[in-house]
């Protein structure tokens, strides 16, 4: 294992030993995958989004492949707060990684209960929250559109939660920097982006959609163009750390969001198709630094 | 434990134009294999596949440490992987999903059209403990029943053809053999010939098994794409199933 710190990073209190995070919803609780890798190998892993209350998720078919990528409807399947801090915390809270949780909700009150839940986790570093699921009634995606609503809940989740609070934004938006300074005036510390892209799948022989819920959410190397152009606008418009997302299938990919301004960055489809593709990019990243000489990852880090 | 790895392709073995056995060999000693459970393919050389494709086991020979997947070809990834020949490599996450629970002293497995992958390799399961099976298979007509031989080795075959080719001629439903006493049934196939499998097993109070195939991107257990209703609320068919006791599904 390679002990220099030419890929350690930081996004406010949180120390990550490299930039290689996994998106939430695409690898569980960390545990599904330690048959592929060694999850201390990786920077941090952001778990599947938790609410206040357990959740059923949105009817089968929850899943459409299209053109390089996929779309999803899950609606957040889980089994809610309690669920996690009594018995998922416990298998986690000792890896040697972050572990950071992505905090959902359908109003305002049940996002600060969540998050004030988190805060008393010791080993939690950080939570992600989550303003921009797009397969939710209520809201969700719903807070992450309108700036004074992210304002709003970014404010009050602010005030319960005193660790390192992430806000994952919605690409599906007409002006995404004015949703990312309302997060950041609201005193959000990193901000992680792009959640999915709203989509839709139709089967024409049988004149009818592929999921259930009519639409979903985007993700796969086909969103990643519209993932950097997001954290490039958003990182020369505040000076929050970036967290990238979107289409991150291998290395060079990690390495065009550090271009771009990204401090980290998060792994999510690919998990689905390589599930050892986090090791082998943190990999890719030493590589590239040795190729290019360059001493220490910040050195490219916005320089585009 | 799961593993994710280069397998080579030894046979590709065309039973129609549209259906294919391979045969694959797998470079170290083969872990623990259940029936039923499934491999997720990495499809290479054709774009506009992006996710893996998940197929069920068809046999797996331990000595040789080789396993066979039936392939139909429904779409470019089922495609691309029929015109796979000897020595390509075949990336695949393995074993996965629970596998058949296996039970009781007389067992009736049905499968239909290649849906019917999964129960050769019960069958062998099944013979080396010593219980006694039938196999009523349906298919559309000869040249669609695959592994027959096998099938006849193994356990007592009947068959029904959709034209009356081989077998009786019709559907599963009316074969005669299900007039018999079994302690547990193990089906496989397009949903509405489980779903009146099903029926028939919870008239005679027999407990069935079924196998379902749902739409999936990890196999893992981490997309949550896969779920199936059960009476205990949404659970990942890549992980609590695919094989399923029809009394714990809805719509069952």
């Amino acid at each position: 294992m390679n002990t220099s710190k030419q890929l350690e990073v930081q996004i406010k209190d949180m120390v990550l030993k490299n930039p290689v995070m996994t998106a939430s919803g695409t690898f569980g609780y960390g545990y599904d995958f330690e048959d592929f890798i060694n999850l201390d190998s990786l920077g941090g892993i952001v778990v599947k989004a938790t609410t206040i209350k357990e959740r059923m998720g949105n009817p089968y078919p929850r899943m459409a492949e299209t053109p390089s990528g996929m779309l999803n409807t899950v609606g957040l399947q889980n089994k809610g707060v309690d669920y996690f801090c009594d018995n998922i915390y416990q298998k986690i809270k000792d890896k040697n990684t972050n572990v950071v949780v992505n905090v959902s909700g359908s109003t305002l009150e049940e996002y600060v209960e969540v998050a004030s839940k988190i805060n008393t986790l010791e080993n939690i570093p950080a939570i992600e929250l989550n303003v921009s699921c797009p397969n939710v009634k209520e809201g969700g995606m719903a807070f992450g559109t309108n700036k004074d609503m992210t304002f709003k809940v970014v404010s009050a989740v602010r005030k319960a939660y005193d660790k390192t609070l992430i806000v994952k934004l919605s690409p599906n938006v007409t002006n995404i920097v004015e949703i990312a300074k309302a997060a950041e005036d609201a005193g959000a510390d990193s901000l992680s982006m792009i959640n999915t892209l709203l989509g839709m799948a139709v089967d024409s022989e049988k004149r009818q959609p592929l999921l259930s819920t009519i639409t979903g959410g985007l993700s796969g190397a086909a969103v990643k163009p519209v993932a950097l152009r997001c954290v490039w606008q958003v990182a020369k418009q505040t000076k929050l750390p970036i967290i990238g997302i979107g289409g991150i299938m291998n290395a060079q990919d990690a390495i065009e969001f550090i271009l771009v301004g990204a401090t980290a960055i998060e792994v999510g489809t690919a998990n689905f198709i390589n599930p050892s593709i986090t090791e082998e990019i943190v990999k890719g990243m030493e590589d590239y630094l040795q190729r290019h000489n360059i001493k220490h990852i910040s050195e490219i880090r916005g320089v585009i | 434990m799961k593993y994710c790895k280069d397998f080579i392709v030894v046979k590709n073995e065309t039973i129609t134009p549209t259906l294919y056995i391979l045969r694959l060999q797998y470079p170290e000693t083969l872990p623990e294999i259940k029936p039923g459970q499934f491999v997720e393919i990495l499809v290479e050389g054709e774009k506009d596949v992006f996710l893996r494709r998940p197929i069920s086991i068809h046999d797996v020979d331990k000595e040789n440490n080789q396993i066979a997947l039936l392939v139909q070809v429904v779409g470019k990834g089922t495609s691309q992987l029929s015109k796979l020949k000897e020595g390509d490599k075949l990336n695949l996450i393995f074993p996965l999903g629970n596998g058949f629970t296996v039970m009781g002293k007389r067992v009736l497995l049905v499968g239909g059209g290649c849906g019917a992958a999964p129960l050769l390799y019960l069958l062998r399961v099944l013979k080396q403990q010593n219980i006694k099976s039938d196999i009523l298979i349906g298919c559309k007509d000869i040249n669609h029943l695959f592994s027959k031989k096998e099938y006849q080795e193994l356990s007592n075959l009947h068959v029904t053809t959709e034209d009356g080719s081989f077998g009786e001629k019709g559907f599963v439903t009316a074969h005669p053999i299900l007039n018999e006493d079994f302690d547990v049934i193990y089906c496989c196939g397009p949903t509405p010939m489980m779903k009146a499998i099903s029926q028939y097993a919870k008239q005679r109070n027999i407990p069935c098994y079924v196998s379902l195939e749902h739409k999936m991107a990890c196999g893992i257990g981490v997309c949550l794409c896969c779920v199936a209703e059960t009476n205990q609320g949404n659970k990942r068919t890549c992980v609590t199933g695919p094989i399923f006791l029809t009394s714990d599904l809805k719509d069952f």
